[in-house]
C-alpha cells in the first residue's frame, strides 16, 4: 500500500540489449499519434534487463514474485475485454520475498516467434510488448514496453499483370491494365486505360486506392472501408483509341502490407477503384484487389552496376558493352 | 531482364490512336436545346409551349436531329415516368410557382418573360441531365418525349431495344448512380 506516504513501492524500467543499435520504427496509435518503437523481425531474440527502484530507499518491499512477459495480442475494439494473445512467454525473474535495495534483473527471450506484423486499424489493433510485473498481495507493479513488428516477405515468383476489358453495354468500353497484381509499399503502380468506345461524356477519371479492414467471423463480419489516396489521370473528355498512363507511387501513402485472416480474427485488403467522372456528375467504377507486401531492406549495388540499370531503363536495351566512338562532323 | 531493385516505371505499351478517331466528331455528341417559348391559347387556358431540340450521334436515338414542341407538364410527365420505372435518381425539374398562378398579381404571373427565361434554362439543365444517362436511354418515355411528336400518355411503358448488339462478352461489372 503506498496511500499516505506509508509502505514502499517501485519503479519498472525495461532496458533492451541493443537499444542502442536497434533501429526504430514510426507506428500511428489508437489515438493517432505517431510514436517510435524498437522495430522487431520474426524470429528475433527479444532480451534486456529489468531494472526494479525502489522509491523509498531503505524500507523493504514485499513481493509475490518477478516476472516478465513477452505478450503478442490481437483486441477488437467492440470486444475490448477479451484480448486474444497468440504468442506468450514468461520468465520468473525472482521468487516471492523481499527487496532490501534497487536490483537489475536480465531476461532474455530467444529467437521468438513472431508471426503477424504490428497492427493499429479502425476497429482492431495487434501488439506485441514486454511487461514486468511485481506481484503484490493487493495491486501489482506492471511496466509495459511496446514494440514494433514487420513482417518481410521476397518478391513473389509469379506477379501476373492485371488486364480487363469492362463497360457498360453501348456506352462505354475500357481495357485496363496494372502491370502487377503484388505491389510493395515502395512500388510503383504502372498501367493504362485504353478506351475502346465513349458514347459518353466524361470529365475526368481518377485511381482511389481504398483498404478494405473486415473484423468478425459468420454472420457478425464488419467491413470498414477508407480511402487512402485518390489520385487524378485523366482531365478532359476522352475518345476512342486515347490511351491513358498510369504511374502512381505508393512510398508516399501510409499502407500496411496485405493482411488475410490474422489469426483468425481480421482482415486488412486493398483495392485500386477506377473511377470515370462524366458532366452530370454520374460515377463508373471498376474495383480491383492489389496484394500489398512489405520488402526488406536492400543492399546498395556498386556504382558501375547502377549506371548500367540507368541507361538500360532509358534505353530499353541492354546496356552497351562499349560506347561507339563519335566524331563531329 | 531488368534489376529488380530499380522500379521501372516506363509506360506501358499500347497501339497508336487512329487519326480519324483522334480528330474525328466525338462518338458522343448529343446536345439539346430547350427555346422559343410560345403562348398557345386564350384567357383562362393559355400556356407555354418550347421547342425541344435534339442533336446526336448516339445510335441509341432513332432520329439523329428531332424537333418537338412541349409544355411544363410534359416535362413533369417524364419526371414522373422516370421517376416509377428507371433505377435512376432524376434531377430536379424548376418549380411549378404556384403562386403565380393567384390572381392579382401586379405582373404577368406565368406568362412574365423573366419567369419564362427562367424555367427554360430549368428545363434545358433537366433534359441534357436526363438523355445524357445511359439507364435513362433505356426507356421508352423518353425517347417518346424527344421523338414523337405528341406524348401518348396510355402508352404501354418499357424498355426502348437496342438496335446496336454487343459484341464484347467479356463486358461486365458496371456500376452507375
Amino acid at each position: 500500500m503506498s496511500f499516505f506516504g506509508f509502505g514502499q513501492s517501485a519503479d519498472i524500467d525495461i532496458v533492451l540489449n541493443d537499444a542502442e543499435t536497434r533501429k526504430k520504427a514510426e507506428h500511428k496509435g489508437e489515438d493517432g499519434k505517431k510514436e517510435k518503437y524498437f522495430l522487431f523481425y520474426d524470429g528475433e531474440t527479444v532480451s534486456g534487463k529489468v531494472n526494479v527502484t525502489l522509491k523509498n530507499p531503505g524500507k523493504r518491499l514485499e513481493h509475490s514474485g518477478i516476472k516478465i512477459e513477452f505478450v503478442g495480442q490481437i483486441e477488437l475494439y467492440y470486444d475490448r475485454g477479451n484480448h486474444h494473445e497468440f504468442v506468450s512467454l514468461v520468465k520468473d525473474l525472482a521468487r516471492p520475498g523481499e527487496m532490501t535495495q534497487s536490483q537489475t534483473f536480465d531476461f532474455d527471450f530467444t529467437h521468438v516467434e513472431k508471426p503477424y506484423e504490428t497492427y493499429s486499424g479502425a476497429n482492431v489493433k495487434l501488439r506485441y510488448f514486454l511487461r514486468a510485473t511485481v506481484g503484490r498481495r493487493l495491486n501489482d507493479i506492471t511496466k509495459e514496453l511496446d514494440i514494433v513488428v514487420h513482417t518481410l516477405s521476397s518478391y513473389p515468383e509469379i506477379n501476373s499483370s492485371i488486364k480487363m476489358e469492362v463497360g457498360i453495354e453501348d456506352c462505354l468500353h475500357i481495357e485496363f491494365e496494372y502491370n502487377k497484381s503484388k505491389y510493395h509499399l515502395k512500388d510503383v503502380i504502372v498501367g493504362k486505360i485504353y478506351f475502346l468506345l465513349v458514347r459518353i461524356k466524361i470529365r475526368h477519371m481518377e485511381i482511389d486506392i481504398i483498404k478494405r479492414e473486415t473484423t468478425g467471423t459468420g454472420p457478425n463480419v464488419y467491413h470498414e472501408n477508407e480511402t487512402i489516396a485518390k489520385y487524378e489521370i485523366m482531365d478532359g473528355a476522352p475518345v476512342r483509341g486515347e490511351s491513358i498512363p498510369i504511374r502512381l507511387f505508393l512510398a508516399g501513402y501510409e499502407m500496411t502490407p496485405t493482411m488475410k485472416d490474422v489469426n483468425k480474427k481480421y482482415s486488412v485488403r486493398y483495392y485500386l477503384n477506377l473511377v470515370l467522372i462524366d458532366e452530370e456528375e454520374r460515377r463508373y467504377f471498376k474495383q480491383q484487389e492489389i496484394t500489398l507486401w512489405r520488402k526488406g531492406d536492400v543492399v546498395r549495388k556498386s556504382m558501375s552496376q547502377q549506371a548500367a540499370i540507368a541507361s538500360q531503363r532509358f534505353e530499353g536495351t541492354d546496356p552497351p558493352l562499349r560506347t561507339p566512338h563519335c566524331s563531329a562532323v | 531482364m531488368s534489376e529488380p531493385t530499380v522500379a521501372d516505371t516506363r509506360r506501358l505499351h499500347s497501339k497508336p490512336q487512329d487519326l480519324t478517331d483522334a480528330y474525328g466528331p466525338p462518338s458522343n455528341f448529343l446536345e439539346i436545346d430547350v427555346y422559343d417559348p410560345q403562348t398557345v391559347g386564350v384567357g383562362r387556358t393559355r400556356y407555354t409551349t418550347y421547342e425541344v431540340r435534339m442533336r446526336t450521334n448516339l445510335p441509341i436515338f432513332k432520329l439523329k436531329d428531332s424537333c418537338v414542341r412541349r409544355r411544363y407538364s410534359d416535362f413533369e410527365w417524364l419526371k414522373n415516368e422516370l421517376e416509377r420505372d428507371s433505377k435512376i435518381v432524376v434531377p430536379p425539374l424548376p418549380g411549378k410557382a404556384l403562386k403565380r398562378l393567384l390572381p392579382f398579381r401586379g405582373d404577368e404571373g406565368i406568362f412574365e418573360e423573366s419567369f419564362i427565361e427562367e424555367r427554360r434554362v430549368g428545363l434545358e439543365q433537366f433534359i441534357n441531365r436526363i438523355a445524357g444517362h445511359p439507364l435513362a436511354q433505356n426507356e421508352r418515355c423518353l425517347h417518346m418525349f424527344l421523338q414523337e411528336e405528341g406524348i401518348d400518355r396510355n402508352y404501354i411503358p418499357g424498355k426502348h431495344s437496342v438496335f446496336t448488339h454487343c459484341c464484347l462478352s467479356t463486358c461486365c461489372n458496371h456500376v452507375c448512380n
